[in-house]
């Protein structure tokens, strides 16, 4: 079977190695192979492999990934683009906002909206 | 969305030992112990514990089937909290999990001979892959769970297990501190959990990497087909009576039009909707381009090709419609099969549909066009 590959040269991914702790976590979550670990500092290896989800931005210790995370989701995107809060697509397609300064703390992760629920 | 400091939730909201039944009217909600998936009660010192199998009743197969087909996949819910899968000890391992009731079956099928707690997070019914995205499956969330289930006197250690896939939503250094538990990334897959365990809590890079094999693809496009149907519900109806009114203009009478140019086009519509619904989703990997919309076209004009040699009677007015508006649709359904897919970026998505979207809009215009023109003139 031939690899699957979406589009050439789009993706938000940025890498900042002079921050990066070696610890190798992004290695590990990265659900695509993106990233490796070149004299223990990160490098983006296959970045037109990087599906934007977010994964390493998220639990890299050292704020040394940015990636506009969303999910590549067509039906979300019109969703959106028609202002309908739609179900028809499990996910939303804004893009989370990436985490600035150090106060990125307790929610580094996505926030949750007031969902009213425990 | 999120520009600027929000107010965090804050961890300490959640009174340790809350009943988890506090989401409202919803179902999910409600006494953990009287779901019909468990067997029965594990005591712990933090109270019994709803204990589950790892083989799956009647009743669970015939609820993932319905929604393996796409209906009341959005209320298809387990009671948040904590589980125990067989007969833990405080020393088994803690999996998380999401409270989609698919994601919980298949995660107690996979680890159907393991003895785990399994520790189930509100993600409102969504699998665990678009909860990360949402942030339902969250750090806030997780750490929050952790606390209310008392689960730090239930287990002797203090590691979680989360499938990989939570951690775009998950900051495992972050629930460390916020909770006292440390995250391990267990692999993608639940069918690879044994082998993770047995090796240690090592998973090897196959086991890290997504994937999307045809039998991944191939269940997916029930719920696809069933969306397009849904649709054409109250779509073809119309589309044949508008056939049948070309026919009273025509002359040719509202209902032999409506049984020529009408079943055409219903015959086409659906065409359409197996090619970019079906055969799009199966051929993926062969199908010429990277951009889901331009994979999509081929399967399109194919059948536009097919309908060619199919009516040769048929108006050439009419055809051309068909051979516009056939690949449009079918490329709209294959661009909206990226949210299913596991592999495109919301950058790409975007990219693609600034592209294809005014195209399969010119395309599908045009061929309308004709169509009526096609009716009018017959
Ligand atoms: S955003 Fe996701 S796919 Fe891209 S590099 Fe990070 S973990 Fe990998
Ligand atoms: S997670 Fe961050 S600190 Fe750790 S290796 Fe990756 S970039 Fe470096």
């Amino acid at each position: 079977m031939p690899a699957l590959r979406y589009l050439k040269d789009v993706v938000s991914l940025k890498a900042a190695p002079e921050l990066c702790l070696g610890c190798g976590l992004c290695v590990e979550v990265c659900p695509q192979g993106v990233l490796a670990l070149v004299d223990k500092r990160v490098v983006v290896a296959d970045r037109d492999a990087c599906m934007e989800c977010g994964a390493c931005m998220t639990n890299c210790p050292a704020e040394a990934l940015w990636v506009e995370a969303g999910v590549g989701c067509a039906q979300a995107v019109l969703n959106s683009a028609f202002g309908r809060k739609g179900n028809a697509c499990c996910c939303v397609a804004e893009p989370r906002a990436p985490q600035q300064g150090l106060q990125t703390s307790l929610d580094a992760a996505p926030r949750r909206k007031s969902s009213g629920c425990c | 969305m999120n520009a600027g400091p929000q107010p965090m939730p804050l961890l300490s909201q959640v009174p340790p030992q809350e009943p988890l039944s506090c989401c409202g009217a919803e179902e999910s909600c409600g006494d953990p112990l009287a779901q019909p998936f468990v067997l029965g009660a594990v005591d712990t010192p933090a109270g019994p514990v709803p204990q589950v199998g790892g083989e799956l009743s009647r009743a669970d197969h015939r609820g993932t089937l319905r929604v393996r087909l796409g209906f009341g996949r959005h209320d298809y819910k387990v009671v948040p909290g904590l589980y125990a899968l067989n007969r833990p000890t405080p020393d088994s391992p803690v999996l998380v999990s999401a409270n989609y009731k698919l994601s919980f079956d298949h995660l107690r099928r996979e680890a159907h001979d393991l003895d785990a707690w399994l520790l189930v997070l509100d993600t409102k019914g969504v699998n665990v892959w678009c909860a990360a995205g949402k942030g339902t499956m969250g750090t806030a969330e997780l750490a929050g769970r952790v606390r209310s289930s008392g689960l730090e006197r239930v287990v002797s250690h203090r590691k979680l297990i989360l499938p990989q896939l939570a951690a775009p939503g998950v900051a495992a250094h972050l629930v460390k501190k916020h909770c006292g538990f440390g995250v391990s990334y267990g692999p993608v897959l639940a069918q690879d959990l044994s082998a993770f365990l047995a090796a240690g809590m090592k998973a090897d890079p196959a086991m890290r990497r997504v994937s999307f094999p045809l039998r991944a693809r191939t269940v997916l496009v029930p719920v696809e087909l069933t969306q397009v149907l849904l649709v054409y519900l109250w779509l073809l109806p119309i589309v044949l009576v508008l056939a049948g009114l070309g026919g009273l203009v025509s002359g040719l009478g509202f209902w032999s039009a409506m049984a020529g140019a009408g079943l055409r086009a219903v015959g086409a519509m659906l065409l359409a909707a197996l090619a970019g619904a079906v055969a799009s989703p199966i051929l993926l990997p062969w199908l010429p381009g990277r951009a889901f919309s331009l994979k999509g076209l081929w399967p399109g004009l194919a059948g536009a090709a097919l309908l060619w040699g199919l009516w040769p009677g048929a108006a050439d007015a009419e055809l051309l419609a068909w051979c516009l508006a056939v690949p449009a649709l079918s490329s709209f359904l294959a661009m909206n099969f990226t949210g299913a897919s596991t592999y495109t970026s919301l950058s790409g998505v975007k990219k693609e549909m600034r592209r294809a979207v005014p195209l399969q809009i010119a395309a599908t215009a045009l061929g309308l066009g004709l169509w009526v023109y096609a009716l009018v003139a017959a």
